[in-house]
C-alpha cells in the first residue's frame, strides 16, 4: 500500500491511500479528489490528470513517455514538475510521494 | 445538510437519469459545486457507473478488471451522499408534477431531472437477428457474453464499420480469431471521418488479415438455434461463429419526448443543457445541441469527453453557478498499434490536407472547410493533435501547402496567424 500526499487544486491538504497495482490517476480520482478528471480513463489521450511532483520524488518516477510529453505540452502551466497521473504506476517506492493537483484548464 | 436529510427516494432535489459516464459526472460534479441537496442516480444496468471506452479494447482483451473501470468505488457514492437505483428504468416522466416512474413501480419527485441515458445499441431487423451468438458492444454484460463464447469461436463477422466496429474487429484479431467485416457504405467510418482516414483504416485491417466488405448489406443471419453465417445482400453466406453489430445507437429518449419534450433523434438542448422542459437537462450522447465548432449545426455527440463536459455544465446550473457548453470536441480510438486522436469536427468538410506520409504510419489529415481548419485526424502523432488544437479553435485560415510540411510544426503556423 502506498501512500500519497496531495494538495488538491483548493489548497487543501490530503493524505490518499492506495492500493497494490494501482496508477496514481486511479488512486487520485477513487479517494475523491474529483478534479482529476482522467477523461480519457488512463489511456494517455488526454491531458485532464496532470499532477506536480514534489522535485524528490520526481527522480524515482518511470521517465516521461513521448505521447505524455507532447500531451503535457497542451497545457499552458507545465512545469518542471508537470506528469500525468495515470502514467505512473504506484509501487511500494512511491510512498509517501508528496504532489499537487494542477489547477483546471 | 437540511435539504439532504429531506431528501429519501421517493422526494429527490436532483434525479438522474442514467449511471454512464455522464450520469456520473453529474452527480460528481455538483457535489464538488458544494450544492448539497439529494440526488438520486437511476441506472437501467447492475453495475455501478463505469467506464464504457475499454469495453471493445483492455476489458474485452481481460488486460484490466471490471473493478479499474468502476468510475468511482462504491464507498465514494455513499460518502458523497448519491443515491443509486441501479437495474431500475425511467418509463415515464410528468414534467407538470415534476415527477417521473420507474419500471419497479415507485414515483419520483424532482426538482431537477438531468436525462443521461445515452443510447442503446441498434439492432439488426432482419430475420435472424435473435438468433444466439449475435451481440453488441455496448455494456459489461454484453462483452461478459461474447468473452463467454470465445472458446467455441473461431470465425467473427463484424456488421458496421464504424469505430466500434473497428475496435472490436482488432480486439478479435489479437485474440486470433478469422474476423470479416460488413459495411453498408462505400468505406469504414463514412460517419465520422474524411474518405483518406477510412482508406487508412481499410488498408490496416486488410493488413491485419480482416476480410472488409464494402458496400455491402445483410440479407439475413443464418442458423437455427445459434448463428452459423451471415447472408449477404449478393446472397454470399459468410460463415460464422459470432456475430457483432456495431451499426450506432438509438438515443434512449422516448418518455422525454412522449412528456412532451423538443427533440426527435435525440432531445434537444440550449448552451446549458436545458430540454424545452422546466427544470429538466440532457447531456451526453441523447443530448441534440447546436455545436459551435460545427457552424451551429445541430447533432449529437457521442464520446466520453462530450459527456462529460456537458455534465460540467448541467451541474453548474443546477448549482447556481451556470456555464455555458464551448468545449472543443475531441475523441481517441486505438486500434492495433494505432493510436488516432481527433481535435474538432470534420463534418461539412469540402477539403482533405495530409500531412506526413500514411506508409510512415505517423500522420494527420487536416479538415478544411472554406479554406478555415475546422478538424484534425492525427495518427500516432500527439504533437499535431496538441499544437492542431489552436488551428481549430481559432478557425484559421491557413494554405494548404503549409499544414501539409511536416517540416513546420503546426504551432509555428499559429504563431504567423497571430503575429
Amino acid at each position: 500500500m502506498a501512500v500519497i500526499n496531495v494538495e488538491r487544486s483548493s489548497g487543501e491538504k490530503q493524505v490518499v491511500t492506495a492500493t497494490a497495482g494501482q496508477s496514481l490517476m486511479e488512486a487520485l480520482r477513487s479517494a475523491g479528489i474529483d478534479e482529476v478528471l482522467a477523461i480519457c480513463g488512463g489511456c494517455c489521450s488526454c491531458a485532464t490528470c496532470h499532477v506536480y511532483i514534489d522535485d524528490t520524488f520526481l527522480e524515482h518516477l518511470p521517465p516521461l513517455g513521448a505521447t505524455e510529453d507532447d500531451l503535457l505540452d497542451s497545457l499552458s502551466d507545465r512545469t518542471a514538475r508537470s506528469r500525468l497521473s495515470c502514467q505512473i504506476r504506484l509501487t511500494e517506492d512511491l510512498s509517501g510521494i508528496v504532489l499537487r493537483v494542477a489547477p483546471e484548464e | 445538510m437540511q435539504s439532504r436529510q429531506r431528501g429519501n427516494m421517493n422526494n429527490v432535489d436532483v434525479l438522474v437519469v442514467g449511471a454512464g459516464h455522464g450520469g456520473a459526472q453529474v452527480a460528481i460534479a455538483i457535489r464538488q459545486r458544494k450544492f448539497d441537496g439529494s440526488i438520486l442516480v437511476v441506472g437501467d444496468e447492475p453495475e455501478l457507473p463505469y467506464e464504457r471506452p475499454p469495453l471493445s479494447k483492455e476489458y474485452f482483451a481481460r488486460e484490466k478488471s471490471f473493478e479499474q473501470m468502476l468510475i468511482r468505488p462504491a464507498r465514494f457514492w455513499e460518502e458523497r451522499h448519491v443515491m443509486m437505483a441501479l437495474n431500475t428504468r425511467v418509463t415515464s416522466v410528468d414534467p407538470i408534477a415534476r415527477t417521473v416512474d420507474l419500471d419497479d413501480g415507485r414515483t419520483i419527485r424532482y426538482n431537477s431531472l438531468v436525462w443521461a441515458a445515452g443510447g442503446r445499441a441498434r439492432g439488426l431487423s432482419c430475420s435472424g437477428h435473435t438468433l444466439k451468438g449475435v451481440h453488441s458492444v455496448r455494456t459489461r454484460s454484453d462483452v461478459d457474453r461474447i468473452v463467454g463464447e470465445l472458446p467455441q469461436t473461431e470465425r467473427v463477422v463484424v456488421i458496421g464499420g464504424g469505430y466500434v466496429g473497428l475496435e472490436t474487429a482488432a480486439a478479435f484479431v489479437k485474440l486470433g480469431k478469422k474476423v470479416t467485416l460488413v459495411e453498408m457504405l462505400d468505406r469504414v467510418l463514412a460517419r465520422v471521418a474524411g474518405v483518406s482516414l477510412s482508406r487508412f483504416f481499410e488498408a490496416e485491417h486488410r493488413a491485419h488479415g480482416v476480410d472488409i466488405r464494402l458496400n455491402t448489406s445483410v440479407e439475413r443471419l443464418e442458423g437455427e438455434d445459434r448463428v452459423t453465417g451471415v447472408r449477404l445482400g449478393d446472397n454470399k453466406v459468410v460463415p460464422a461463429d459470432l456475430v457483432i453489430v456495431g451499426i450506432g445507437i438509438i438515443p434512449a429518449v422516448e418518455p422525454l419526448l412522449k412528456a412532451g419534450a423538443m427533440g426527435a433523434n435525440g432531445v434537444l438542448v440550449d448552451e446549458y443543457c436545458r430540454t424545452s422542459l422546466p427544470q429538466v437537462f440532457a447531456i451526453g450522447d441523447c443530448a441534440m445541441h447546436a455545436n459551435i465548432f460545427a457552424s451551429g449545426a445541430q447533432l449529437r455527440l457521442e464520446s466520453v469527453q462530450n459527456a462529460t463536459e456537458m455534465a460540467n455544465v448541467a451541474a453548474s446550473v443546477i448549482a447556481g453557478q451556470p456555464q455555458t457548453y464551448r468545449a472543443v470536441p475531441w475523441f481517441w480510438s486505438n486500434q492495433y498499434d494505432l493510436r488516432l486522436q481527433t481535435i474538432g469536427l470534420s463534418i461539412g468538410h469540402d477539403r482533405e490536407v495530409l500531412r506526413g506520409s500514411m506508409a510512415t504510419r505517423s500522420f494527420s489529415v487536416i479538415y478544411l472547410k472554406q479554406n478555415k481548419v475546422i478538424a484534425l485526424d492525427c495518427m500516432n502523432t500527439t504533437k499535431d493533435y496538441v499544437q492542431g488544437r489552436a488551428l481549430v479553435v481559432g478557425g484559421h485560415a491557413i494554405q494548404a501547402c503549409r499544414l501539409a510540411d511536416v517540416t513546420v510544426p503546426l504551432k509555428k503556423l499559429i504563431e504567423e496567424v497571430v503575429a
